[in-house]
């Protein structure tokens, strides 16, 4: 094989092995946000906020043709929410941009991620996959630390 | 060694010059109306329309068409139309003209019907069928025949490949053939699956003889399919790329079993990876996402391979034009790019410039979780205008012009127009790339009217902060519109000037620099088959068990004006 050939292969090996440790390494140490997949269970498809303890939040929600149910939340500064998310009909998404929250509600499955909110703020929800001729109305926003409405 | 002997023309009997207009053309004339909704929805996006419907075309109903004509359609029929000529001028033998001829048919009566419920308002579903959702079953059948009819050009190759083999038993097969050859066996694996949610799980649904359908699976099959598509768009203009554009440039390709290798481990890692458009979706465990990430990353390795290969042979045809070194870039200033005598040139170099922001940003997508931050925002467009409307899109309608002036024996006479559209249109994707780019990490969504809404300042939903980024990709969108407009003009011109010429092929000349001899392992398809069936089952196994484990009742059809369940399935008494 020729001497060129040999060293640029042996180096483009080395470079690939760095960037894949690299990949691993990141996964591992920085916990990787994809949402977790949960078995089906019908119990999903009742929206609802429970309260766990102080600082705690559990959000069942439930996208629909074309709104998010509940699709106003009220937390306080520091709230940590497990947010469960699936669908009474068709395919939607839920993207909160300015947290990196970035879901799909598929028929038949229910997906979950974990937040924690710490500033302030309206947090904007908008379903980012087509859902029919109402989709661009389909939104919701999380409220933190603004006095409750009731 | 053929390198020689396949500059010359190739003469075509009648038929066949018939078939690879008509292949040509019927996708070129539905494109009008594909790139007309192109910037449409950038001015409904923008809130410059800020309606449901403008010119009797409702939103996502030209959101549709724009996705299956300009993505399946065209490319799909450039495939088919560019194999044909491959196979006949590189391996000098005929295809059998009535299996060519009943390929043809069935993709043109499935693209009608397509067209049909797509026009008529009964197919609003966009490219992806999006199920629950339901359409008319004319639109499942007509796209499952249009895929169908593929199947049918890509045996008949088959059969060409193994009789030319017989007598060709130590002559390398040439590249372009082998290209093609590959492409079509990624095509027929991965459209399986594909026929399977179209013809046995929606088409039923759909007509009311079955309740339910499964929507995580029907997904799944799709994205199967749906990622290796964009592979078989991109491997005709990677074919033309290795075997035409070094001698159009002025110089030889620089190795012609790198070409090889790449096909092969695109055959490979094509399949495999499609769960990365499913990065955010529920019934598909967090292992599996990661497995199919990292195999994405593989899939970069052949495109890699190409850049500096490709990007070698140029900076060769450079020096033969007479640079003569300094600094490493001086190169790319001595290649043709506005020599009008051969336009062809300036198509796959704007392509390839594109596709090199295309190529990046698809890594960001690729990676499992930067995946979060874009997916589904209008990232995902700004991505795929610099890949499948970048080197794609270029190299299609460049290499139509390209045939259809040998074809039809009418010599094209606007060259000094031919040779400003793609540095016009890639100016314009730049623009609208960046805005929706922009956009889409602030939030912007994708394939949404957010004219009605989000853009529409008397809406309570109005966001400010997204009208630059969609005001931008305005710009972009009317400077591509005008783009191809001039292309129209150009193919016109050429359909109706007088004939000059006899009706023949020809290719610009394949040459290789350093001409290898023929290694059996990159010149055989079986052992890279083995390890691509391997792979897919691997990668793919563990997937449909989690949707198996993990998911609950089917969904009922969806009309997508209406949020209650259609009823079209009728229970039957005992």
């Amino acid at each position: 094989m020729d001497k060129y050939e040999l060293k640029i292969l042996t180096w483009t090996g080395i470079a690939l092995v760095i960037f894949m440790v690299a990949v691993l390494h990141a996964v591992g140490k920085y916990a990787t946000d994809l949402p977790e997949c949960i078995p089906y269970d019908a119990a999903f498809q009742e929206p609802k906020i429970s309260q766990l303890d102080d600082s705690t939040y559990q959000v069942f929600m439930l996208a629909q043709m074309w709104s998010f149910e509940p699709d106003e939340i009220y937390l306080p500064v520091g709230a940590e929410v497990d947010l469960y998310l699936t669908t009474k009909d068709v395919v939607h998404g839920l993207h909160i941009a300015d947290k990196g929250i970035n879901m799909m509600a598929v028929p038949g499955g229910v997906n979950k991620t974990t937040m924690k909110f710490r500033k302030p703020g309206v947090y904007e929800i908008v379903c980012h996959e087509y859902c029919g001729s109402g989709h661009q109305h389909m939104r919701g926003e999380i409220i933190v630390n603004y006095p409750k409405k009731n | 060694m053929y390198a020689k002997e396949i500059t010359m023309k190739f003469n075509i009997d009648k038929s066949f010059k018939r078939l690879l207009i008509t292949l040509l053309a019927v996708p070129l004339t539905l494109l009008t109306l594909g790139i007309y909704h192109g910037l449409m929805q950038t001015l409904y996006r923008s809130g410059m329309i800020s309606q449901r419907t403008f010119a009797a075309l409702d939103y996502y109903q030209g959101l549709t068409l724009h996705g299956v004509i300009n993505a399946i359609v065209l490319t799909s029929f450039f495939a088919v139309a560019f194999g044909h000529a491959c196979m006949v001028y590189y391996l000098k033998m005929k295809v059998r003209n009535n299996v060519a001829w009943l390929s043809a048919g069935l993709m043109i009566v499935g693209t009608l019907l397509a067209s049909w419920a797509m026009l008529s308002g009964n197919a609003s579903v966009l490219y992806t069928f999006y199920p629950p959702l339901k359409a008319h079953p004319a639109f499942y059948i007509g796209t499952a025949l249009l895929v169908v009819g593929t199947w049918v050009a890509y045996w008949d190759w088959v059969s060409m490949y193994i009789r030319w083999k017989r007598n060709n038993k130590t002559t390398k097969t040439p590249l372009p053939v082998l290209g093609t050859l590959v492409n079509f066996t990624i095509w027929m694996v991965c459209t399986l699956p594909a026929a399977y949610e179209l013809l046995v799980m929606l088409l039923p649904w759909s007509m009311g003889i079955t309740e339910s359908v499964n929507v995580p699976l029907a997904r799944t099959l799709f994205w199967f399919f749906g990622h290796a598509l964009v592979y078989f768009w991109l491997l005709p203009v990677y074919v033309i790329y290795y075997s035409m554009l070094p001698s159009l440039a002025g110089g030889k390709l620089y190795s012609d079993n790198a070409g090889r290798l790449v096909f092969f481990l695109f055959l490979i890692f094509s399949i495999p990876v499609g769960v990365h458009h499913q990065f955010g979706e529920p019934s598909i465990t967090r292992g599996m996402k990661l497995v199919q990430s990292i195999l994405t990353f593989g899939v970069a390795i052949p495109s890699f391979i190409t850049a500096f290969t490709i990007a070698a042979s140029l900076e060769y045809a450079s020096w033969r034009r007479g640079f003569r070194g300094g600094n490493y870039f001086g190169w790319m200033l001595r290649l043709p790019y506005f020599d009008k005598e051969r336009y062809l040139f300036a198509y796959l170099i704007t392509g390839l410039i594109l596709f090199i922001f295309g190529g990046l940003t698809g890594l960001v997508n690729a990676s499992y979780s930067l995946n979060s931050m874009v997916h589904n925002t209008a990232w995902l467009p700004g991505h795929f205008h610099m890949t499948v409307a970048g080197p794609v899109f270029l190299g299609i309608i460049g290499m139509s012009l390209y045939m259809l002036e040998r074809v039809t024996g009418r010599p094209i006479r606007l060259k000094r127009i031919a040779v400003v559209i793609p540095h016009l249109w890639m100016f314009g994707v730049l623009i609208f790339s960046l805005g929706l780019m922009a956009g889409g990490l602030r939030g912007e969504p994708r394939r949404t009217n957010m004219g009605l809404s989000y853009l529409n300042p008397e809406s309570p939903l109005f966001r400010p902060d997204w009208v630059l980024t969609t005001g931008m990709a305005v710009m972009g969108g009317l400077i591509m519109f005008a783009a191809a407009g001039l292309f129209f003009v150009v193919l016109i011109d050429i359909l109706t000037a007088k004939k000059t010429e006899e009706e023949h092929l020809e290719f610009p000349p394949y040459e290789v620099l350093h001409d290898e001899p023929r290694v059996g392992i990159l010149d055989s398809f079986r052992p890279w088959l083995v390890v691509m069936l391997f792979v897919i089952a691997m990668a793919y196994i563990p997937v449909f068990r989690d949707i198996d484990n993990l998911t609950g009742p089917g969904a009922k059809p969806y009309d997508p004006e209406n949020p209650n369940p259609l009823e079209l399935f009728e229970q039957r008494d005992e």
